[in-house]
């Protein structure tokens, strides 16, 4: 038997569970990582010994919090220890501390620990890193490859991060019902975040490497899920991620140019992906309380469901995106319902739609590749121009650029 | 004789595979499957979705629907049975139907409904 193969698996996917409860326990998330780390190296000694442990989390909680009280004492910090009843459990046995485990705490813990890294002053990359370091346990090289910066500007930005969860305090109550709530859209969110970070991506190595991203993310929303199983919206959200990842294989060309949903070879799709994410969305649907991920992920359903880019039901995704708009207005949402408007009513009720977002998307590139698209369909070449040209000027990536160049270039032939 | 083969291992385990490594596994699985073709007839494959794709029904006074997978412990694998059907709620309908009879006569187990993920209806067999 594979030893480390076994151990490594065991400790990786025990982390969440352990660091949160360590972070419970010493409401400090640097002690209860260096606890956890301490704990995984003796495991990676005392398991091949002794034979696996019953339960690898209950292990690892009670061996890093052991650590840490040690070290608490030997260091003699300014630092309150842990409760009278925490300290007097040092006597208790491996079955002892499993059975003591309030399980009751176990999903409230990993929540926390998420919700933790969502800071609200953390700027939103600084939320992922943290969050990919301490829960998903990412080393601070793979987190800084995936984000195509050095091991030490990552490392800074982890530490800056953890400096400031450090200066407020660790909500360790367990939360109510709608606290609970809130603490999940938050995380929700943070998860997208992070889905995006590896989604948008272009090609080549760094394409390759951020798609990993993607990977984490829908194992993170996986584990949230299987521990608040009755969340519509979390459902929603990985069927989202499921759905948009299956197009992965297709959405960029052998130079690494992003190609565009309408033109995608659809036979590289992922057939499985599809059919979890749909699957997904028809659990949501039992519970008939719709929300933004929910609906977004109709919408990406609605895609995945055209056999060809013909096919596509425009105008239901145009009410889909008009329902998503009534729950969660915003500029972009009404730039992707004159989209979907263009192709089922024409370009000339689209750009209707388009006129009152001019000023609050006047900096977002994809607004005027739309109404460049419009305006030339319209057969408005000189103010399909305009905006092409402002379009480049917005472009964020090599890639986006050369996107619209091509379109200025049409234009002309 | 027949014999039906359960895979049980710890979800979290093995979402956490990394890709390479669930590569490597799977092709030792196939490797495996051809061996056993060798001399043995395989039936019907059916990899599950994972157990956030799952429902449950519950026997007892009422039947309950719930999200999740089942999850109680004082009840063992006793059966199994493969549909294809339109709809997630055509599906929970025919669980219910299911549960019906066994609630009717005293059980209190459940009836878990989880999806396929892949699925290889293998060589025919003849019914026992």
């Amino acid at each position: 038997m594979n030893d480390l193969a076994w151990i490594d698996v065991a400790v990786s996917s025990a982390r969440p569970q352990a660091v949160a409860a360590l972070l419970r326990y010493f409401r400090n998330l640097d002690v209860a990582e260096e606890a956890f780390q301490e704990a995984s190296l003796r495991a990676l000694q005392k398991w091949p010994e002794n034979g696996p442990p019953r339960d690898p989390a209950a292990w690892l909680i009670m061996v890093g919090r052991n650590f840490a009280l040690d070290e608490a004492r030997r260091n003699k910090r300014n630092q309150p220890l842990p409760d009278d009843d925490v300290i007097s459990d040092l006597d208790d046995t491996e079955t002892a501390l499993a059975e003591r485990l309030d399980n009751a705490h176990y999903r409230d813990d990993i929540l926390r620990l998420l919700f933790v890294c969502c800071h609200p002053e953390l700027p939103a990359t600084q939320q992922i890193a943290l969050a990919l370091r301490v829960v998903a346990g990412l080393s601070v090289k793979e987190i800084a490859r995936a984000f195509l910066t050095s091991e030490a500007a990552m490392e800074q930005r982890i530490t800056r991060a953890k400096r400031r969860v450090a200066q407020t305090q660790v909500p360790f109550e367990a939360p109510g019902a709608v606290e609970r709530s809130e603490r999940l859209g938050v995380v929700a969110a943070m998860l997208y975040l992070i889905f995006n970070e590896g989604y948008s991506a272009s090609g080549g190595d760094e394409g390759h490497v951020r798609a990993s991203l993607c990977d984490e993310a829908i194992r993170l929303t996986r584990m949230v899920l299987r521990l608040f199983p009755s969340e519509p919206e979390m459902m929603g959200l990985l069927a989202l991620m499921l759905l948009q990842h299956a197009r992965a294989s297709a959405r960029l060309d052998v130079g690494g140019n992003i190609v565009l949903l309408e033109n995608q070879d659809r036979s590289k799709w992922n057939a499985e992906m599809i059919r979890e994410g749909l699957a997904m969305i028809d659990k949501a649907m039992q519970h008939r309380r719709p929300g933004p991920y929910q609906i977004q992920a109709a919408i990406a359903a609605m895609h995945s469901h055209a056999a060809r880019s013909e096919d596509t039901e425009w105008h239901e995704i145009e009410r889909l995106y008009a329902a998503l708009e009534s729950v969660q207005p915003s500029p972009v949402v009404t730039l992707n319902r004159a989209v979907a408007l263009s192709k089922s009513q024409g370009p000339a009720a689209a750009l209707e739609l388009l006129a009152p977002l001019a000023e609050p998307l006047a900096a977002y590139f994809h607004f005027y590749g739309v109404k460049g698209a419009l305006h030339k369909q319209l057969g408005q070449p000189e103010a399909a121009r305009v905006a092409f040209d402002r379009a480049i000027a917005l472009a964020r990536t090599a890639t986006e650029a050369a996107h619209i160049r091509a379109e200025l270039d049409r234009l002309t032939s | 004789m027949r014999y039906a083969i359960f895979c049980y291992h710890a979800e979290s385990q093995a979402c956490s595979l990394p890709k390479d490594k669930d590569e490597v596994m799977m092709a030792g699985i196939g490797k495996a499957k051809d061996e056993i073709s060798k001399t043995a007839k395989f039936g019907p494959v059916a990899r599950l979705m994972p157990t956030t794709a799952a429902m449950t029904v519950r026997e007892g006074r009422e039947l309950v629907v719930l999200d999740g997978p089942f999850a109680e412990t004082k009840e063992q694998l006793l059966g199994f049975y493969i549909i294809e059907c339109d709809t997630l709620d055509e599906a929970i309908e025919a669980a219910r139907k299911l549960a019906e009879p066994r609630a009717a006569a005293g059980l209190n187990g459940a009836l878990e409904i989880r999806p396929l993920r892949m699925f290889d209806p293998g060589q025919p067999m003849e019914a026992m």
